[in-house]
């Protein structure tokens, strides 16, 4: 087991080696000079100079390489040009929102998800299961900026129960943030819960004809025992991976639901910097959702040993 | 209704019967026809004794055993008419067909136990061994965590599993086939059952290891002094644990009598080609041919000729007539009755003097 952790951290290593290796090459393969790109076609060339100075790129490539790689590990990940302050600072402080809600959006699905995919596995063919699925084939199928539009619109604007958009005011307390996010987190869970719906409902059918299901019975449980107990403690096995895929996707639809709600989160700070092409800050968010990305996947295949006794690493 | 009528009946059932199953008709449906795999059932199981239920697949034995633990998988299959008169621990006599879920989930596992033919998936492979018993205890008997792993490790060692104390924290993975049927036996009579139902419990394990079994499910039921009914399609393991035998083809028991006189006497032709069908080692003297009868002749495995008919298209009258090579035009005219040919022997053919 121990061996199994640091092999996988030693091949998150390489993983992260990798990734940034890889946000360290686009920057350079752009075509032309990037100190003139990210400064636009109205950039004096004096403040090109500068610029192409403060990132280092008078110097060769291997040179460049090496010093980037050495600021990597002692956490340094550059520094915004239009912020004006290092990226780890800057994403540290757009990271509460985007954390929250994910965090959120994921109960959301799971608790919306599972209950649905167990309901409609035991009822198989009901009324309820056909109207399960369907639900679950719209959630797949609409996009995640019209839901928020929608919400908005209903929610927000119509009921008045929570805030249109944005973060609340700077003095705003936790929960007062945290009611900002409400509507982002359910647009968020309620369309990745279609996925869970239907991995949950697969994986309990699957089980649900085993034969421990009949000792279960056979032995005197009552159903609810069977079901909850034996049949779906097994059928976690599989779903678990797609919770982890749906936590990975969560981060990446938080970008555009952001977008839509207005959250100073991480996706925000991203699509700004793509618009101001702020090479730095693309980079260094790169570089550390990848690495989130790889923990919640180490996170999971370790779950995998808690929740079946036939893995073992 | 059928079933109706069978509850205007007075139930009542002898003494030394434990278990009186009369008329059990158990259908399924499929692709929209009605499968009638169990269509007319009777038997009796003696207090103490072991039944065993012979026949081919699709005979409906495996339905039938489901059907007394009401684990017949609903919407597709249901019990539709007859009664399984049940007399309780506390000498009540219930029906089983019509016993609300809530009390059928009290004789299960409490009072009557199965055991399954696949030792290898019949258990839940994210438990403990140890807490899968523990489970049926602390239900049944009201005992708290403690003293139901406790009554574990107990079964664990009457069903013969060396180390008992430490492999009763083992999952079911970490045990090979033979132990854990050993474990479904534990977990069966954990709860000191009136009746163990056993679905072919050996057919699945190596032949050494059946014996085991087998010696070890003997020793068991002569010690808790139950019934058992222990479904087959082996007429070797039926000579080694049953004190009866019920055989039965297409949906319905065609013979029931005692070990002995079954395979003495068979009284229905059903019977006679599946005790035929045994093959028997001969022994012979030194010099002699083997394999040969006296006259010269090669001795041939005997097999029946034909299939068992398909439950969803049964012929009329008696099903086995088909293959039968001494069935008459009565015969396929109407399904004979269920007759006493001798005392504690039935058989459900018409020419049961002539055999």
């Amino acid at each position: 087991m121990q061996t199994y952790i640091l092999k996988r951290i030693l091949g998150m290593a390489v993983v992260m080696l990798i990734v940034a290796t890889i946000s360290f090459v686009i920057v350079r393969v752009v075509p032309g000079d990037p100190a003139a790109i990210m400064l636009g076609p109205d950039a004096s060339p004096a403040d090109i100079a500068d610029l192409r100075a403060r990132l280092g790129l008078e110097r060769p490539l291997p040179a460049q390489y090496a010093i980037f790689m050495g600021d990597l590990l002692t956490g340094d990940l550059g520094r915004s040009i239009f912020l004006d302050r290092p990226v780890v600072q800057a994403l540290a402080e757009r990271a509460e929102p985007t954390i929250c809600l994910t965090v959120m959006a994921t109960l959301v699905a799971l608790l919306i998800g599972i209950p649905a995919g167990i309901v409609s596995a035991v009822r198989r063919g009901s009324a309820v299961d056909q109207a399960t699925l369907g639900l679950a084939m719209l959630g797949a199928s609409i996009p995640s900026f019209w839901l928020g539009l929608l919400f908005i619109q209903f929610f927000a604007v119509r009921l008045g129960w929570f805030p249109v958009a944005g973060y609340g005011d700077p003095g705003a307390g936790f929960l007062e943030r945290l009611r900002h996010l409400v509507l982002p987190a359910l647009v968020l869970g309620l369309l990745s819960s279609a996925l869970i719906t239907r991995f949950t409902r697969a994986s309990m059918l699957d089980v649900l004809g085993d034969d421990y299901v009949r000792t279960g019975r056979a032995k005197g449980l009552d159903e609810w025992t069977v079901i909850m107990k034996h049949a779906f403690r097994n059928a976690l096995i599989p779903v678990l991976t797609v919770i982890g895929l749906t936590v990975a996707v969560l981060l990446g639809g938080a970008i555009v639901t952001e977008t839509v709600f207005g959250l100073p989160g991480v996706g925000n700070l991203v699509v700004q910097a793509v618009l101001r092409r702020d090479y730095p800050v693309i980079q260094g968010t790169l570089i550390v959702v990848a690495a989130v990305y790889v923990l919640v996947n180490l996170t999971i295949d370790l779950l995998y040993t808690v929740v079946d006794p036939r893995v073992r690493y | 209704m059928a079933m109706a009528e069978a509850a205007a009946e007075p139930a009542a059932i002898a003494d030394e019967t434990l278990l009186q199953i009369e008329g059990l008709r158990t259908h399924f449906r499929k692709d929209g026809a009605v499968v009638r795999s169990v269509d007319g059932v009777d038997l009796r199981i003696p207090r103490g004794r072991t039944l065993a239920v012979v026949g081919e697949s699709g005979s409906g034995k495996s339905v039938t055993s489901l059907s007394i633990m009401r684990l017949i998988p609903e919407p597709a299959g249901r019990i539709v008419g007859g009664r399984m008169l049940y007399r309780d621990r506390t000498g009540r006599l219930l029906d089983l067909a019509r016993l609300p879920v809530s009390e059928m989930r009290r004789i299960r596992g409490g009072e009557i136990s199965m055991i399954f033919q696949e030792p290898m998936t019949s258990l839940n492979p994210v438990f403990t061994v140890g807490d899968q018993i523990a489970e049926a205890v602390a239900l049944h008997a009201g005992k708290d965590r403690a003293e139901a792993r406790r009554v574990a490790v107990e079964m664990l060692r009457l069903v013969e599993i060396p180390a008992a104390e430490r492999r009763v924290d083992e999952y079911p993975h970490q045990m090979s086939g033979g132990m854990r049927q050993r474990v479904m036996i534990a977990l069966a009579l954990s709860c000191r059952p009136s009746l163990l139902i056993a679905d072919e419990p050996t057919t699945a394990l190596d032949v050494t290891i059946q014996a085991q079994i087998l010696d070890l499910m003997r020793r068991l039921q002569r010690e808790i002094g139950m019934s058992m009914l222990f479904v087959t399609h082996n007429l070797g393991v039926v000579a080694e644990i049953a004190h009866e035998v019920a055989v039965m083809y297409a949906g319905r028991v065609v013979e029931q009598a005692g070990v002995e006189a079954i395979f003495a006497h068979p009284r229905h032709p059903y019977t006679e080609g599946l005790i035929a069908c045994i093959p028997r080692l001969r022994r012979h003297a030194p010099g002699q041919q083997r394999d040969r009868e006296p006259g010269g002749r090669r001795h041939r495995l005997v097999a029946i000729p034909g299939s068992i008919p398909s439950p969803a298209a049964l012929p009329p009258g008696c099903a086995f007539a088909p293959r039968c090579s001494r069935a008459v035009d009565a015969c396929r005219l109407e399904i004979p009755d269920l007759v006493e040919v001798a005392p504690g022997h039935r058989s459900r053919c018409l020419r049961w003097r002539d055999l």
